[in-house]
């Protein structure tokens, strides 16, 4: 009997829900950190990310109309997904970031720990984000957080994983559709999640992922005009000129940090949402 | 023979009538059907594998521009629906005579298309531009009803000011083989339009075959069309690049024997500039450059133009545009 040929498995583009080759037909290799190969990877192309913020556009406005109740449920179906693939998942950030088996375990537990806690802030943002404003006459005042729209979402080049699910999870918790793009070398992890996405009920369009050259992929997401908002994590050395880019079509720009992911800070879970102020006149 | 032909290989032909120097007037409804009769089937197969080889022509950058404007000045800006208002057609309207407000070198659409009502309207918005008006008549969209009815109906347009009628066929008789009645039909439509244009649709979904398709071209061409359009909008399948390729190739036909150049509309489901463009192609391919002109071809479409004029839009930018720089209507 021959000896059984391994079934490879080239990664592949989420964009709207289903899983592509990149419309240039393009795929790159990527190579573990001791630069052996590691796996083929579709290389996304502008026109992916113009596909994928159209889908994300169309898809948006029902992802923050669900209940926020709704979306956490989807957030922490991922979580479920996450957690049953956990093997998987901490070969791949092994791999791409060089760690030992145990650290890379435990970098995979903090990130789908990140997702269960965005899932728990879903229904949580409106009260501490938003809140009743005191005024001088007959009305009510409310401040709400509501969405910016469509998000762009430079993943950091370094943490594969806990990173990604940080600057991803973020914005769509408050009710963003995203197209995020991975880390240019360290892609597999990202696209796990996104593949995870597709079993999690999230609706399709809300969760694009490309992988590519973030040389390309990054001033096109940047200058896109029907894209609100833009995290600039993994930007690297054009971070200035992206931002620039983003401000020509007045886009909620967040800056590189300091890489923290595991931080439980709120601060990224506020960078993207806009607040909507009402008046209504108190009755008797 | 007309000064307007190309010059046509008998490889490029595939159907010709029995002697194309003496165009058939038509006395009878037998000498109707012997003269379809005499048509060559189509080969499905071959229809579709040249449609889409033709689908696969790439026009970019350069090349694109000129064909977004053409595309363009070829739009019959359609709206029919049971919602319209005399204010939407006449936002249409307006757009339709200056599609970008950024922009003044863009080419204003060809016609705007609406219901027989609507057109004094849309008529007296459109005062001093070259935007044609466009009724479709004849108890549109399933044509179902006398023909004094249609008669009526086309008058009550083209005394409204239309320039041009969209009329359907009865595809109820064309199907049952009452080919006659289809074809005096026709014919007494075009002497109501008077000086108005004829455009017949029809509405090749419920024709079923490609052989219907053919036939049906020829006879509304026969019977005096100005255009020949694919679809009402109004059943699901529209236009398919298929259906205009064989509705080109029977235009380019009927030039071929009687000297006469006939227009073809598609119309229904074509949304995208690239799903235009690829029409372009099969235009050019099949019928040949003296086609490729609003006279001669049109596009009828509601959301196509905003497609094309964000592709437009982004080329003078150089960045991906939001929809909203142009209005729905």
């Amino acid at each position: 009997m021959s000896e059984r040929l391994d079934v490879r498995k080239t990664y592949k583009l989420v964009i709207n829900g289903a899983f592509v080759r990149s419309e240039s037909g393009r795929s790159y290799e990527v190579r573990n950190a001791a630069g052996e190969f590691w796996a083929n990877v579709a290389q996304g192309s502008r026109k992916d990310v113009r596909d994928a913020v159209k889908a994300a556009r169309a898809a948006q406005a029902g992802w923050w109309t669900a209940t926020a109740y709704n979306r956490g449920q989807v957030l922490f179906r991922l979580a479920e997904m996450a957690e049953a693939r956990r093997e998987e998942l901490s070969q791949h950030v092994a791999a791409a970031e060089g760690v030992g088996g145990a650290d890379a375990h435990a970098s995979v537990a903090r990130g789908i720990d990140r997702i269960v806690w965005y899932a728990g802030w879903t229904d949580k943002v409106a009260q501490v984000l938003g809140g009743a404003n005191p005024v001088a006459g007959p009305f009510f005042n409310f401040s709400l957080p509501v969405p910016s729209g469509v998000v762009g979402v430079l993943a950091p080049q370094d943490s594969s994983f806990e990173g990604f699910v940080d600057t991803v999870l973020a914005p769509l918790a408050v009710g963003n559709a995203v197209v995020v793009a991975t880390s240019e070398t360290r892609p597999t992890p990202g696209l796990l999640l996104g593949e995870m996405s597709a079993t999690s009920d999230f609706p399709a369009g809300v969760l694009n992922v490309i992988s590519g050259l973030t040389r390309e992929l990054a001033p096109t997401l940047a200058s896109h005009e029907d894209v609100d908002g833009l995290d600039l994590e993994g930007a690297g050395d054009d971070h200035d000129e992206l931002a620039a880019a983003a401000a020509a079509s007045i886009k909620r720009v967040r800056r590189a940090g300091a890489g923290d992911y595991a931080a439980s800070s709120t601060s990224r879970l506020r960078s993207f949402v806009e607040t909507s102020t009402v008046w209504h006149t108190i009755g008797r | 023979m007309s000064t307007y032909l190309r010059v046509v290989s008998d490889a490029d032909v595939g159907v010709r009538l029995a002697d194309p120097a003496r165009p058939p007037s038509i006395a009878s409804e037998t000498q109707l059907r012997s003269v379809l009769a005499s048509l060559a089937g189509v080969d499905a197969v071959g229809a579709e594998a040249r449609a889409a080889k033709l689908a696969t022509r790439s026009i970019k950058t350069a090349s694109k521009r000129p064909a977004l404007d053409t595309i363009i000045s070829m739009i019959d800006l359609t709206t029919l629906e049971g919602a319209d208002t005399p204010e939407r057609v006449a936002s249409m309207c307006d757009k339709a005579r200056r599609p970008d407000p950024h922009d003044p070198s863009t080419p204003s659409v060809a016609a705007v298309c609406v219901y027989p009502d609507l057109v004094a309207g849309a008529k007296s918005r459109l005062v001093g531009s070259s935007v044609a008006v466009a009724a479709v008549a004849t108890a549109f969209p399933s044509g179902r009803a006398s023909l004094a009815v249609k008669l009526l109906d086309v008058a009550d347009a083209v005394a409204a000011g239309a320039d041009e009628i969209d009329m359907v066929i009865d595809r109820g008789a064309f199907l049952s083989g009452r080919l006659g009645q289809v074809f005096d039909e026709i014919v007494s439509v075009k002497s109501a339009c008077g000086t108005a244009h004829l455009k017949v649709i029809l509405e090749t979904g419920e024709l079923v075959t490609y052989d219907n398709v053919r036939r049906a071209s020829w006879l509304a061409m026969l019977a005096g069309a100005d255009f020949i359009k694919t679809s009402t909008g109004k059943v699901s399948v529209a236009a398919t690049a298929p259906v205009a390729l064989v509705m080109l190739e029977a235009v380019r036909d009927f030039a071929e024997s009687t000297g006469r150049l006939v227009g073809v509309k598609v119309a229904g489901g074509i949304r995208s500039a690239k799903d235009a463009i690829r029409y372009l192609v099969i235009v050019n391919e099949t019928a040949g450059s003296a086609w490729m002109r609003p006279e001669l071809f049109r596009f009828g479409a509601s959301s196509l133009l905003n497609d094309v004029l964000m592709q437009r839009l982004r080329q003078t930018r150089g960045v991906y545009v939001r929809p909203e720089e142009f209005s729905a209507d």
